[in-house]
């Protein structure tokens, strides 16, 4: 049972550079953080320093309530899963899963106790006598974590684990990781640039860029309510269409939403949703919408011209072109585009019969709408 | 596919191989399986060069690609790298191609006690690996899977010396912070203990040599070595003596200060000695500079020390002081090139050059403590292939047949 608190976790190194200017996070006891961001976004930097493998420049870790700064990896008591690591073919799985508790003089007893124990977690009960050769890929998969849980640790730590894996073997190791936390229950921190993985896996996901937290929320708070449009476009696939729009309010609370020549109207809820456009009157803003919203139910539409139609199967994804800027974070904020059209991406249902050349009118669920800030990239919201 | 290839002219044969198939579906000539515990195809084609190929995804592949051309170029040890394949049809993996270790010694074979004896095997073993780690840490590499099975050894006189040859999960930084070096350190103790415990589990470790305490000794041989090579040494400003002290223990040890730091405290009573750059290789590179002769560390020693001795004798049969130079020079065509020209060709190639003439000595100094007097060169020599080396195995290349 174990939380980890950063407070205003700081990475700078020697030239000046600052990885991670102040990190503020928290993980629950038993919960599994993700931690996401595009390379370069200083997670696997956080990660390190909570590991013990990059001295922390500012600001402390807490292991539940103790400050860890100076301590090393092995006394944080902390288990980084998923270095490589290899069965021995001459061992049993009970050996193959207990040997290292060898160096630290485990007495005998408590080695088949505790080997028993995670055997039984990880269903390997009725192999522990056999050895390697004798495994099936997913049991010999289990042995090598079976090594990293039989440790006790108060955290988990994995640093994009599957990212040498094939796609198939991913989702199935993804599956089994977090099955197996959840049996656990030992807080965990996850470090990936995969989205789908942080989405899929996560109790809650941390977004950073540049070493700031840009959001920490569920998978489902993410994905619904981004507080920033750098969120809303790295989460989700594919990404959040985002166009420059201008707003208009009536007396009434109703919201009109100008994109290129073509007009959103909200009222009612949907207005209500997006309060706070009453203070962007009559200027531009980011208007965002994913592309699932587009073309199904809606109260508003919007007319466009299809470019490309993708056929996944399970979804039609519709490519094409509206008369409006495109909208994007960067790293240093947010960049208009100075093409007066751009892409949008809507996906309807498989057995849509739309061509390349149509003339569309994709309904706008405008209860699913997003709006943000064209300076700051600020979602603008209830307030 | 992409084949990115390294002196084309000498390794042009590699284009001719079955790239697009799977690896473990070829079949030219030469081809074997390599023994050792692998994660992926791992297979070795014997030729008159011989070369390792490892059959991993693209992206591991140019990765350890990179690495270990810039461990190669650190002049770090390991296998020299020869070519890397990607983009291989329908997602298969890529390939990574390695020059094949001449004389390395599996550590399976090598703890088995197979071939030739090496006194206190288990000591010299992790002494050599922890040398490793040691010299790729000061060099800002963390190695993150140091295992027996990522490693070959090679005889180097009555040692033996350690070869990285798998860095998938390896990273180069500037430094490497305590805590990425006490992990590394903890990763190889644990592996090492793995698979001496394989091994003995196998019924295959030598005599005398006990996995847990063997595994724990990694880590004091690492730290002891780590100490000597970087910390600061403070002593009285007349005592600079110590300086020199300093470097010859550093010699022993096989480095050679680059760089030294000598900084006088405020008062200007004390000095402190900071070891700035320290190289692997004193030895060797003496060697080298007087003869042109490639050989490991301890082989280098061994070698120079009989050239002072060698130079001795000149000098007293001269009556007059002999230049190192010549001396270096009169001992390759005398004594070195002599003892290994003796040496049947079918035999010669069992062993490094360096290795071989190094036992020569320790034969002629077994046989001389037994005669209670020096035996000649030509008479060691012919002693030593009759009873040692005529019946040792050849370990130029190991293939799993003699495993």
């Amino acid at each position: 049972m174990s939380t980890l608190r950063m407070n205003k976790l700081q990475k700078r190194y020697d030239n000046g550079f600052e990885a991670v200017p102040g990190l503020d996070l928290e993980i629950h006891d038993g919960e599994f953080l993700v931690l996401v961001g595009p390379s370069g976004c200083g997670k696997s930097t956080v990660l390190r320093m909570v590991a013990g493998l990059e001295d922390i420049t500012g600001g402390e870790l807490m292991i539940d309530d103790v400050v860890v700064n100076g301590m090393g990896p092995q006394q944080r008591d902390i288990a980084m899963v998923f270095q490589s690591y290899a069965l021995y073919p001459n061992m049993t799985v009970a050996d193959n899963i207990a040997f290292a508790m060898k160096l630290r003089k485990t007495d005998k007893e408590e080695i088949k106790t505790k080997v028993a124990e995670v055997a039984e977690l990880l269903e390997l009960t009725p192999v522990l006598d056999r050895k390697p050769g004798q495994l099936s890929g997913g049991q010999r998969q289990r042995v090598a974590m079976g090594r990293a849980i039989v440790r006790n640790p108060k955290l988990f730590l994995m640093d994009e684990p599957l990212s040498n894996l094939d796609a198939k073997l991913r989702v199935q190791t993804r599956a089994e990781i977090s099955k197996l936390q959840r049996r656990l229950g030992v807080t965990t921190m996850y470090v990936t640039h995969d989205q789908i993985e942080a989405m899929t896996m996560g109790d809650r996901v941390a977004v950073l860029r540049r070493g700031v937290l840009m959001q920490c929320a569920t998978p489902a708070d993410l994905y619904e309510s981004p507080e920033n449009l750098f969120v809303a476009q790295f989460i989700g696939s594919p990404s959040m269409n985002v166009v420059r729009g201008s707003v208009s309010c009536s007396a009434e609370d109703d919201i009109d939403l100008t994109v290129g020549s073509q007009t959103i109207s909200l009222s009612g809820e949907a207005a209500g949703r997006l309060k706070g456009l009453r203070s962007y009157d009559g200027r531009d803003i980011a208007v965002g919408i994913r592309s699932e919203a587009l073309g199904g139910d809606g109260t508003s539409s919007i007319d466009v011209t299809v470019d490309l139609v993708e056929m996944l199967g399970s979804e039609l994804l519709v490519h094409s072109t509206i008369e409006a800027p495109a909208v994007r974070a960067i790293d240093t904020g947010v960049e208009l585009s100075d093409q007066r059209k751009s892409s949008i991406v809507a996906s309807l249902d498989p057995r849509n019969q739309v061509k390349v050349g149509d003339r569309l009118r994709l309904a706008v669920d405008t209860l699913r709408m997003h709006a943000f800030d064209l300076e700051t990239g600020e979602a603008i919201g209830r307030r | 596919m992409r084949l990115q290839l390294v002196k084309a002219a000498e390794h042009g044969s590699v284009v001719n191989w079955p790239l697009d198939q799977p690896l473990s579906e070829w079949s030219i000539d030469g081809m074997q399986k390599v023994a050792g515990l692998h994660r992926h195809v791992v297979r070795m084609v014997e030729g008159e060069i011989s070369y390792v190929v490892k059959e991993i995804p693209d992206l591991l592949a140019e990765r350890e690609w990179r690495l270990l051309r810039e461990l190669a170029e650190a002049g770090l040890p390991t296998a020299e790298v020869i070519g890397v394949v990607t983009g291989r049809d329908d997602d298969a993996d890529g390939l990574l191609i390695t020059r094949h270790l001449d004389f390395s010694l599996p550590y399976r074979t090598l703890l088995s006690g197979r071939g030739l004896r090496i006194p206190y095997l288990g000591e010299r073993m992790l002494d050599a690996l922890a040398g490793l780690l040691v010299r790729l840490h000061l060099a800002g590499f963390y190695w993150g899977d140091c295992s027996l099975s990522n490693t070959l050894f090679r005889r180097d006189a009555n040692a033996l010396a350690a070869y990285i040859i798998d860095v998938e999960t390896g990273e180069r930084h500037e430094t490497l912070s305590v805590g990425q070096r006490r992990l590394d350190l903890q990763i190889a103790t644990e592996n090492v203990l793995g698979g001496l415990l394989d091994l003995q589990m196998g019924g295959l470790l030598a005599d005398g040599i006990d996995p847990v305490e063997t595994a724990l000794a990694i880590e004091q041989s690492y730290e002891r070595l780590w100490a000597e090579l970087t910390e600061v040494d403070e002593f009285n400003a007349d005592e600079t003596f110590l300086v020199d002290k300093r470097l010859r223990r550093l010699h022993d040890l096989g480095f050679d200060a680059a760089e030294l730091e000598l900084v006088t405290t405020v008062d200007g009573s004390r000095l402190r000695l900071v070891p700035r750059v320290v190289e692997h290789g004193f030895h060797a590179q003496r060697l080298r500079a007087l003869t042109g002769l490639e050989a490991g560390e301890n082989q280098s020693r061994r070698l120079l020390n009989d050239i002072s001795r060698y130079r001795a004798v000149l000098e007293q049969r001269g009556g007059r002081k002999v230049p190192e130079s010549v001396a270096a020079a009169r001992w390759l065509d005398e004594r070195f090139e002599r003892a290994l020209a003796a040496i049947p060709p079918e035999m010669a190639s069992k062993l490094e050059p360096a290795e071989l003439y190094h036992q020569v000595l320790e034969h002629r100094w077994f046989l001389s403590e037994r005669a209670g007097g020096d035996v000649g060169l030509d008479e060691t020599v012919a002693s030593y292939v009759a009873d040692v080396l005529a019946n040792a195995p050849a370990e130029q290349i190991l293939t799993l047949d003699d495993i």
